[in-house]
């Protein structure tokens, strides 16, 4: 089934009803899908081969996302913050493909490469004025839906594809069709070429909750925002939410009592953090939501209930699920291997798998899924005895020190509780010794002396075994992160050689 | 009869996408669907019980499961028996 059904779904039973709200304009669902009708015209008659994005998210890019899938092309929305020359051998990798935003920039990178390109406005108007054929056939959904490249933090970015089934699968499995009252509204800020991003647009229209559209994330603009449209429910990464409670802190004034649910996931939530946002919005109720781009957004999800009663909880393991990512979908399968494959039990952490009708697990290249269909994540975690499942990081992020493997986070976490420390970043460096040992990045927080490296290798001797005492300990101005406050330990690595 | 495919009734207005398919012949009130539809079947007394739009329609046994499109007056059903509401568990937005 073609994900542009959802769309056609919500115009055909409210067509009339407010959809999007970007830049003060108002967009109903009836305007959306005859939006990308036209664009799907538009589409067929450029021959691309994908359809990119090379721009903030807008009515464009929502318009592009369908017109895209009726016209049975691969919507591809690419991340405008990269530097030229990887963003260049990405748009090289889709030609050609009609572009919708940065037209100078793809004239620029891949002004010979076959492209398309339509700067946004002229994109939304000739959508919009294109005469859909009213007998168009338009595309089954038997194919790609969306490709997108990762992150890349550990290696060169993969295209990852997702099936429409994949998507569809996702969205009917989790959202019930209509389910939103009038009042509702979805205030998306995360980027368009992030999966989160993507499902949000999917998952706001089938449930029919208006989105509100913030295409450059600022904790002021993301508050007025709040205030102004009303919003009851918003999706963030940590740092977004970090950076609200700042201005917050700082004064910054608005009206937020609309705001009855925060979504968050993206990365690593510091437990200070939740419990602090607890305690500033007592009634808004907060979900932790775990996926890949891989798994077509959430596979495993900590609900509003779990939240509460883990905060007020003085049970320490119901306290301890605050830092789980919940419990698995019902609608997915989801165990925890050894490095032989062997099912591991409770409480034994190894590498996360997942399987089920909206797992895709397949890049351009290859599948990464394996004989039975379940999709090796790369994620280290474990599940408890009640079946709240826990990460420790990246499988290649683990340290191998002489044959033992070393998780990362077990390390940052002890070193986190020193007070004059802000952030630090377990890596593994070489060791002639051992193969690789642990390299550890500090930033001093601000107002305390530099602690001698002694009393950091100390504190870790006196929580952890001797084996994660770093070899090496380096202060630095600050960590390197994406923009989705991803932590890029590939360059905490050059930092540490260099 | 493939997953993806969209079928009309014959009897109503009801449309439905195949989510799942492995055999036998769909229905909607008391007529056999098709992809055309319009087909001006009457509709059975037995299959009135109407479609709702969005909700999705499965078997006892789970062999079949449908997403109804567009409502309509007409029961569907699979080889006479008449297909029930899938319930799913809401779960809080998380995107």
């Amino acid at each position: 089934m073609n994900i542009a059904l959802l769309l056609e779904m919500a115009a055909d039973a409210a067509g009339d009803r407010v959809g999007l709200v970007c830049d003060g304009k108002r967009w109903t669902y009836g305007e959306l899908i005859g939006a990308a009708r036209g664009a799907a015209e538009l589409i067929a008659d450029s021959k691309a081969e994908f359809v990119a994005l090379l721009d903030e998210s807008s009515e464009a890019s929502v318009i592009a996302m369908f017109g895209a899938a009726l016209a049975g092309v691969p919507y591809c929305p690419l991340n405008y913050r990269l530097a030229d020359a990887d963003l260049g051998a990405l748009l090289g990798r889709i030609a050609p493909a009609l572009v919708v935003g940065d037209g100078e920039r793809v004239e620029k990178l891949a002004g010979g490469q076959g492209h398309t390109v339509y700067p946004r406005g002229e994109f939304t108007l000739a959508a919009l004025e294109a005469v859909a054929n009213p007998d168009a056939v338009y595309d089954a959904g038997e194919g790609i839906a969306i490709q997108l490249f990762t992150s890349g933090t550990t290696a060169a970015p993969k295209a990852a594809i997702l099936q429409h089934s994949n998507l569809v699968s996702y969205i009917l499995g989790t959202v019930e069709f209509g389910a939103a009252d009038e009042a509702e509204a979805a205030l998306v800020s995360v980027p368009p070429y992030h999966i989160a991003g993507i499902a949000a647009i999917a998952s706001s229209i089938y449930a029919q909750r208006r989105i509100v559209m913030l295409p450059a994330f600022a904790p002021d603009g993301w508050l007025k925002l709040v205030d102004a449209e009303k919003v009851t429910g918003a999706f963030v990464v940590p740092t977004m939410l970090s950076r609200i409670i700042h201005a917050m802190d700082k004064g910054v004034h608005a009206d937020i009592s609309s705001l009855r649910s925060i979504a968050y996931g993206g990365g690593k939530m510091p437990l200070e953090l939740i419990h602090r946002a607890l305690d500033l919005f007592p009634e808004t109720g907060f979900t932790n939501a775990y996926g890949l781009t891989e798994t077509s957004s959430t596979v495993a999800l900590l609900g509003p209930d779990e939240h509460r009663a883990a905060h007020r909880s003085d049970d320490p393991r119901v306290r301890a699920r605050l830092a789980s990512v919940g419990i698995p979908l019902p609608t997915i399968e989801l165990e925890i291997r050894d490095e032989e494959g062997r099912v591991l039990g409770p409480n034994q952490p190894g590498e996360i798998y997942v399987r089920g009708d909206q797992v895709s697990g397949q890049y351009r290249e290859r599948s990464a899924l394996d004989a039975e269909g379940w999709f090796p994540t790369r994620d280290a975690g474990y599940l408890d005895e009640d079946g709240y499942l826990f990460l420790s990081g990246r499988a290649d992020d683990v340290i191998v020190r002489g044959g033992e493997n070393i998780s990362p986070g077990e390390i940052e976490d002890v070193v986190l509780t020193h007070p004059a420390i802000a952030d630090a970043a377990a890596v593994a460096v070489p060791s002639v010794e051992w193969g690789e040992a642990v390299g550890l990045a500090l930033v001093v927080r601000g107002g305390f002396d530099h602690p001698a490296e002694d009393e950091i290798r100390d504190l870790i001797r006196s929580r952890l075994r001797s084996s994660r005492v770093p070899e090496t300990v380096r202060f630095f101005a600050a960590l390197p992160y994406n923009e989705m406050g991803k932590l890029l330990r590939r360059e905490v690595k050059v930092m540490l050689a260099g | 009869m493939k997953p993806g495919s969209r079928i009309k009734s014959n009897a109503c207005d009801t449309e439905a996408v195949i989510i799942k398919y492995t055999a036998g012949t769909i229905q909607c009130g008391g007529a056999d669907m098709s992809e055309a539809g319009g087909g001006g079947a009457e509709l059975s007394a037995d299959f009135a019980g109407g479609s709702i739009m969005g909700k999705r329609y499965v078997d006892e046994a789970g062999t079949i499961e449908l997403l109804c499109v567009k409502p309509g007056k007409g029961t569907l059903a699979l080889d006479g028996a008449a297909l029930v509401l899938k319930e799913a568990k809401p779960l809080p937005a998380s995107d």
